[in-house]
């Protein structure tokens, strides 16, 4: 196994498979029964259920149990306390996601087309760094952009801070985190994509008098959307329902609605809430990645 | 221009000066497209080790408080003699391996037969499965959590919150992961081989075992280090179902709360390390075993 099966088995698409044979065809459904069953019983089974405490009485509690009562009201709460929650993860999300494209697409085409023989080499140091546990990465970044840290001196001196100002406890910070700790998803899928491009293709390109700039602009970058589509997803999806980031770098006014969640699950034990917030944080990703796969026209994710 | 382009190798990286009729600024043009490309890649590479540096660095750090802080103070190897001295660390990592080695050994199992079975067979219900097996990817961590304990409450299973229902969650989220690795990996492997095994008269079995489990094991083996880095690394699920259990993520988040001792940067030094030397190894290995192959 190298680092370069790993990405582009991640980006999730190959070259078509073989016909499966009709020989197969009668005991083939044998195979998936328990990785099924277990889908069905801890993920399509709780997800039924959350649904269920979504529309459970609020006014019950963790005591004395819950009444069902088709509480539809607790979706119309959980929205307009929280409308600016779900508004900063997205627009964090959407932000994070961005950059990362911006600082994964050259690093991705650096190791492709660049690096020569020292390919595999900068592969793996690409993922390296996310090898030690993402709260010590996230913790680090604290130190990092803490007040009396190198970084804050450096922009105080350029003049992009104030004499005053900070980061840590700024959104800068808390996406700053995120951006950091998803970049390996968004790199190695872009990564795979790029692998397996034909390098006569943009030859040919050049041939056509396209300058570099089109040639990007037209063969390298659409044969590689494949790979930006999954490393999107997987950049964005978990984005959205962070929390330790906002924890760690953040202040309450940059919480996301990951920290509101888990605070009404874990502290306020108000599981109605928790569960109508988790249920419209799920259906509002899912609605974003089917319209975001339509879009981008790729037929097969998994 | 197109003589000289031609006449490049598809493998050449293009950074012999560009050949044919071409004005001295367009060359230029070239280097500084070529190179900066270069250059934006390993400065973005040196941003993602800055973190790195400050674990290394702290984890030598005699912190000045009972806690470690970001603050450097005073250079001191103490943290490393004294690995296990701060009290629930190693037995928190010790719970993490338990928990990411049995998780993943499940997770490759069923990920691997549900990958078999869904490229490799046509049967009803195929595209529904697809589904269910992309959803958990698309759910949110915190509401795969939340979801996953309110089925343990409900199920009258929070007396035993801990070892079983962390694993349950691992596997859970690293099932998907696992089934998309494998399954990449066998439909682009060549289905002629197999054809061409069963022509020379081996049956199902010996087709099987000699032929497809060796092209998709390193499929199988990358899936299963995936899942292993997922689970050993994951908070945000293992924070909702783990009752009173601490896996080592959860240790540094408890102890961020009351001060951490200086020692959890040690153990992230180490994890790096063991990790870079494992796979820088195996690309070390991979190049000498090529380079063999060729000269055999």
């Amino acid at each position: 196994m190298t680092a370069a099966d790993l990405a582009r088995d991640l980006e999730g698409s190959g070259p078509p498979a073989p016909p499966p044979t009709r020989r197969r065809r009668q005991w083939g459904w044998l195979l998936v029964i328990p990785g099924l069953l277990y889908l069905v019983v801890f993920f399509l089974l709780p997800t039924i259920q959350l649904l269920g405490t979504s529309l459970y009485d609020p006014n019950g509690s963790f005591e004395y149990g819950y009444d069902m009562t088709w509480h539809v009201q607790n979706y119309w709460t959980a929205i307009s306390d929280n409308i600016h929650l779900f508004l900063r993860s997205f627009g964090y999300a959407a932000i994070v996601t961005l950059v990362c494209l911006i600082l994964a697409y050259p690093l991705a085409y650096a190791i492709v087309f660049k690096s020569g023989r020292w390919k595999n080499f900068m592969l793996v140091l690409v993922i390296a760094p996310f090898f030690t546990s993402f709260l010590l990465r996230t913790l680090s970044w604290q130190a990092i952009l803490s007040d009396r840290g190198w970084v804050v001196d450096l922009l105080k001196t350029i003049g992009i801070l104030g004499p005053n100002g900070r980061l840590l406890a700024t959104p800068v910070a808390v996406i700053a985190g995120l951006i950091y700790n998803f970049l390996p998803f968004m790199t190695l899928p872009i990564y795979a994509s790029l692998d397996r491009l034909d390098p006569r293709l943009i030859e040919a390109s050049s041939d056509l008098y396209a300058n570099p700039v089109t040639t990007l602009r037209k063969v390298t970058f659409p044969l590689s959307l494949p790979g930006v589509v999954s490393g999107t997803l997987l950049t964005f999806i978990p984005a959205c329902g962070d929390y330790v980031n906002a924890e760690f770098l953040g202040t309450p006014k940059q919480y996301m609605i990951g920290n509101r969640i888990q605070q009404a699950y874990l502290v306020e034990k108000d599981y109605p809430l928790a569960a109508s917030l988790s249920i419209i944080l799920m259906v509002i990703v899912l609605i974003m990645v089917l319209f975001y796969i339509r879009r981008a026209g790729t037929e097969e994710l998994v | 221009m197109a003589v000289g382009t031609a006449s490049r190798t598809a493998s050449s990286t293009s950074q012999q000066p560009p050949t044919g009729r071409q004005t001295t600024l367009g060359r230029i043009w070239r280097w500084v497209c070529d190179h900066i490309i270069l250059f934006a890649g390993i400065l973005v590479l040196a941003y993602t080790f800055v973190p790195i540096a400050y674990i290394i660095a702290l984890s030598f750090n005699q912190p000045s408080g009972r806690s470690a802080s970001a603050q450097w103070n005073e250079f001191t190897t103490n943290n490393w003699t004294t690995i296990c001295e701060p009290e629930g660390m190693c037995s928190s990592l010790k719970l993490s391996f338990e928990v990411s080695l049995t998780a993943t050994v499940l997770a490759t199992a069923l990920g691997t037969l549900l990958a078999f079975g869904l490229a490799r067979h046509y049967w009803r219900g195929r595209g529904a499965t697809n589904i269910l097996i992309f959803l958990p990817m698309a759910t949110p961590e915190v509401v795969m959590g939340s979801s996953l304990l309110a089925l343990f409450i409900a199920g009258g299973l929070s007396g035993i919150l801990g070892f079983t229902t962390i694993v349950i969650a691992h596997v859970l989220f690293c099932l998907s992961f696992v089934v998309v690795t494998v399954k990449a990996r066998l439909t682009g492997m060549d289905g002629r081989l197999e054809q061409a095994a069963m022509d020379l008269y081996a049956n199902e079995w010996q087709t099987f075992s000699r032929i497809t489990l060796p092209l998709v094991l390193p499929g199988i083996v990358a899936a299963a280090l995936l899942a292993f880095s997922l689970s050993f690394d994951d908070f945000i699920v293992t924070n909702f179902t783990s009752g009173n259990s601490v896996t080592f993520p959860l240790f540094i988040y408890g102890a961020k709360q009351r001060g951490f001792p200086a020692q959890v940067f040690v153990i992230g030094t180490l994890m790096f390390l063991i990790a870079f030397v494992f796979v820088f190894g195996a690309e070390l290995w991979r190049r000498r075993s090529a380079l063999l192959g060729r000269r055999s």
